[in-house]
């Protein structure tokens, strides 16, 4: 194995500005695409378990659609094709005159990816509550609409904060595709020191590293939100 | 306002057909290839030797915090410069692709093997079966069967993470659609095209995995 | 033949057997009972060698168990247990149950570990079931495969740890009536067991636990003739006065 090494170059101008650069747009695609995702996805998660059989429809639909096209055929379909189809002013506006269009694309297209994942956890969620607390719930006089404002959803939400840490960090993982269409990114950014300087172990080092730690402190912002939701005795518990 | 051209995608079959093998053979080899590693490192978590564990608790970890571009990036880099010389996209990707699933498939399968009754192993031990009669013949078949629609839910995204391989130029079905849209000026058709393939594979997919699903609870 | 001495446990900080002494002669059955939780099931796993213990020593026809470098696997080949919980092998037939560790352990061919298995099934009762999965059978039925199960291999003992306590009421005779022939054929028995009516037909001593100490350890008729400690009388109150 013949490679020079040089850990220097990471903390050289142009690259530590590079990586710097990278990782303010990774946290602002992922956390943008999250707030997208969290919104659509529990409204199409709770869509799912309605009683409404068209609504039911839809949002199972949204859900299949969502989750059976690749992530990276979906970007393309919002940055290449959408424009396309929507009427032509619209669509003039979008190339022409939309700022940022990476960055918007990206965000769109990630976090209705995403709000697809979320709302099956956001389903399963409701649907292992079980249908005796629903009943239960009925029996009181409750309405469909109190029944998962009051014991439905808060029991659920409860329920589903471990499988959304895991969601949560996937969409910081996946928010690297945003590079096929050109938003430069920490796994992008990383890429292009490794180009320039041929010092690939250093720069793919870097981006490892500042992933792991962004796992890191998800995982641990996470396990504060569990440890404040959990419901003594009704989880975790075995 | 606009008018789809089927005559591109039909003109282009060959070559999409081509793509759709490569997609497919990348993604049996590295199911396979990552179920054999992830059976070892849901093994080496759950042996209770302290320094095989950490090692693949590490590994797992590692993996799985990383998005999967930034490992093909890592493997394309590495490969050629561990062995001294290229050795093809395709077979780098294939590394790629097989040790990255390998840490989410292990996950599963250490879920498997723990969703059977500890009784079982102990009922094989006292019957003075080895710890690798037991887990070959006890309970690694139970756990496979209780995992079966997780494992192939896994094979459908790692399906569709083939696609990935767009960042490196190798030509699964989403690069030749993604050539032959730029090449024809067709984008539209092209990637709802791909589109159109990917989603019915996959569905149909997941059609499966609800069947398994449903035969594992009767 | 099985020989404790002076066994301690801890589950952390928690002492679950408080050094135990006893011992199970050759032809021997001896009953071990006491409230939940006193330890019993834990001592007849560390029989075998199933849970380590800490403190003290256990040989099985002069063979250590808990001394290192044993080789565990070919002790654990000739002592027979059955669980609470039968745990058969739900993936394999009952044939398949029955010849997998003759096979695999003791080497035996296919033709004579079938043979094996069909007599024992025949001894049982149930030789009509051998093509099916555990699932198919009734509670009784499966813990008397998984008693022929151990009994294929051939044991020099047998451990029973709780076969009857997972059982339907009705089932329970029908494998009681199993464990009360294989007491008159003459095999070394450890039984861990609530079943009061077993153990004075058939058991010739009785050992009460408690709390992880055995408390009483005698002969049958004195054990429930004349109980020494107030905790075995106590004990035997409960589960006697109905």
């Amino acid at each position: 194995m013949n490679y020079n090494w040089n850990w220097g170059v990471l903390f050289q101008e142009p690259y530590l500005g590079w990586l710097i650069m990278g990782v303010q747009w990774t946290f602002a695609v992922a956390l943008a695409a999250w707030v997208i995702a969290l919104s659509v996805g529990i409204l199409v998660g709770v869509g799912r378990t309605l009683p409404s059989r068209p609504i039911a429809f839809l949002c199972t639909a949204y859900v299949e659609i969502f989750r059976n096209v690749p992530l990276l055929l979906q970007l393309f379909l919002w940055y290449f094709v959408m424009p396309e189809l929507v009427p032509n002013d619209v669509g003039q506006w979008i190339k022409r005159d939309m700022p940022n269009p990476e960055y918007l694309t990206a965000v769109i297209a990630l976090g209705l990816y995403t709000a697809s994942r979320v709302a099956e956890q956001v389903r399963a969620g409701i649907e292992s509550v079980g249908s005796g607390l629903t009943n239960a719930a009925f029996a009181n006089g409750f309405s469909v609409t109190q029944t998962y404002r009051y014991v439905l959803l808060p029991i659920s939400f409860r329920l589903i904060v471990p499988p959304m840490t895991s969601e949560f960090l996937t969409i910081f993982k996946n928010s690297s595709l945003a590079l096929t269409i050109g938003l430069l990114e920490l796994t992008a950014q990383s890429q292009q020191i490794a180009e320039y300087t041929f010092n690939g172990f250093e720069a793919y080092t870097a981006a490892t590293v500042i992933y792991v730690c962004i796992a890191l402190m998800a995982t641990v912002v996470m396990q504060v939100v569990e440890r404040y939701t959990r419901i003594p005795g009704y989880m975790g518990s075995k | 306002m606009f008018n789809f051209d089927f005559e591109v995608i039909l003109n282009n079959l060959p070559f999409l057909w081509e793509g759709l093998q490569l997609s497919l053979l990348l993604t049996g080899l590295a199911v396979i290839g990552g179920i054999f590693f992830g059976t070892i490192l849901a093994l080496m978590r759950l042996s209770g030797i302290l320094p095989l564990s950490l090692v693949a608790a590490t590994y797992v970890n590692l993996i799985r915090s990383v998005p999967l571009i930034l490992v093909i990036f890592w493997f394309y880099f590495l490969v050629p410069l561990i062995l001294g010389r290229p050795i093809g996209s395709f077979y780098s990707a294939l590394i790629a692709f097989t040790l990255f699933e390998a840490a989410y498939f292990s996950e599963i399968i250490r879920a498997g093997i723990q969703s059977v009754r500890q009784g079982q192993g102990q009922a094989g031990q006292a019957t003075g079966l080895s710890y690798f009669q037991i887990q070959r013949h006890i309970v690694l078949p139970q756990a496979f069967r209780n995992m079966a629609p997780i494992l192939v839910t896994q094979g459908i995204i790692l399906f569709q993470d083939t696609s990935l391989v767009f960042v490196v130029s190798l030509r699964d079905f989403m690069t030749v659609s993604s050539i032959i849209a730029r090449t024809e000026g067709r984008l539209i058709e092209m990637y709802i095209f791909a589109a159109c393939v990917y989603f019915v594979i996959c569905f149909a997919g997941s059609l499966f995995v609800r069947r398994l699903q449903k035969a594992s609870i009767a | 033949m099985i020989k404790i001495e002076k066994l301690s446990k801890w589950y952390g900080d928690f002492q679950v057997l408080i050094d135990c002494t006893t011992q199970v002669n050759a032809a021997e059955v001896v009953v071990v009972c006491g409230p939940s939780g006193s330890g019993k099931s834990t001592l007849i796993k560390c029989v075998n060698g199933l849970e380590p213990a800490q403190e003290g020593r256990i040989t099985v026809e002069g063979m250590e168990v808990t001394g290192r470098g044993t080789d565990l696997t070919r002790l654990r080949a000739r002592i027979g247990m059955v669980f609470q919980h039968f745990e058969l092998y739900p993936h394999m037939t009952v044939r398949e149950n029955l010849c997998l560790a003759q096979q695999k352990v003791l080497g035996r061919s296919r033709d004579e570990a079938v043979a094996k298995t069909e007599a024992l099934l025949d001894r049982v009762g149930l030789s009509q079931h051998i093509d099916k999965h555990p699932g198919a059978l009734s509670g009784g039925q499966q813990q008397r495969v998984a008693i022929c199960r151990a009994l294929a291999m051939d044991p020099i003992a047998m451990l029973f740890d709780e076969p009857t306590s997972a059982l339907d009421p009705e089932m329970i005779n029908e494998v009681l009536d199993v464990m009360v022939e294989l007491a008159r054929d003459g095999m070394t028995m450890m039984v861990v067991t609530h079943e009061m009516g077993f153990a004075r037909k058939v058991a010739d001593r009785v050992v009460f636990m408690d709390a992880g100490a055995i408390v009483e350890d005698r002969p049958t008729e004195e054990f429930f003739g004349a109980p020494d400690t107030d905790r075995a009388k106590d004990f035997l109150s409960k589960i006697l006065n109905h």
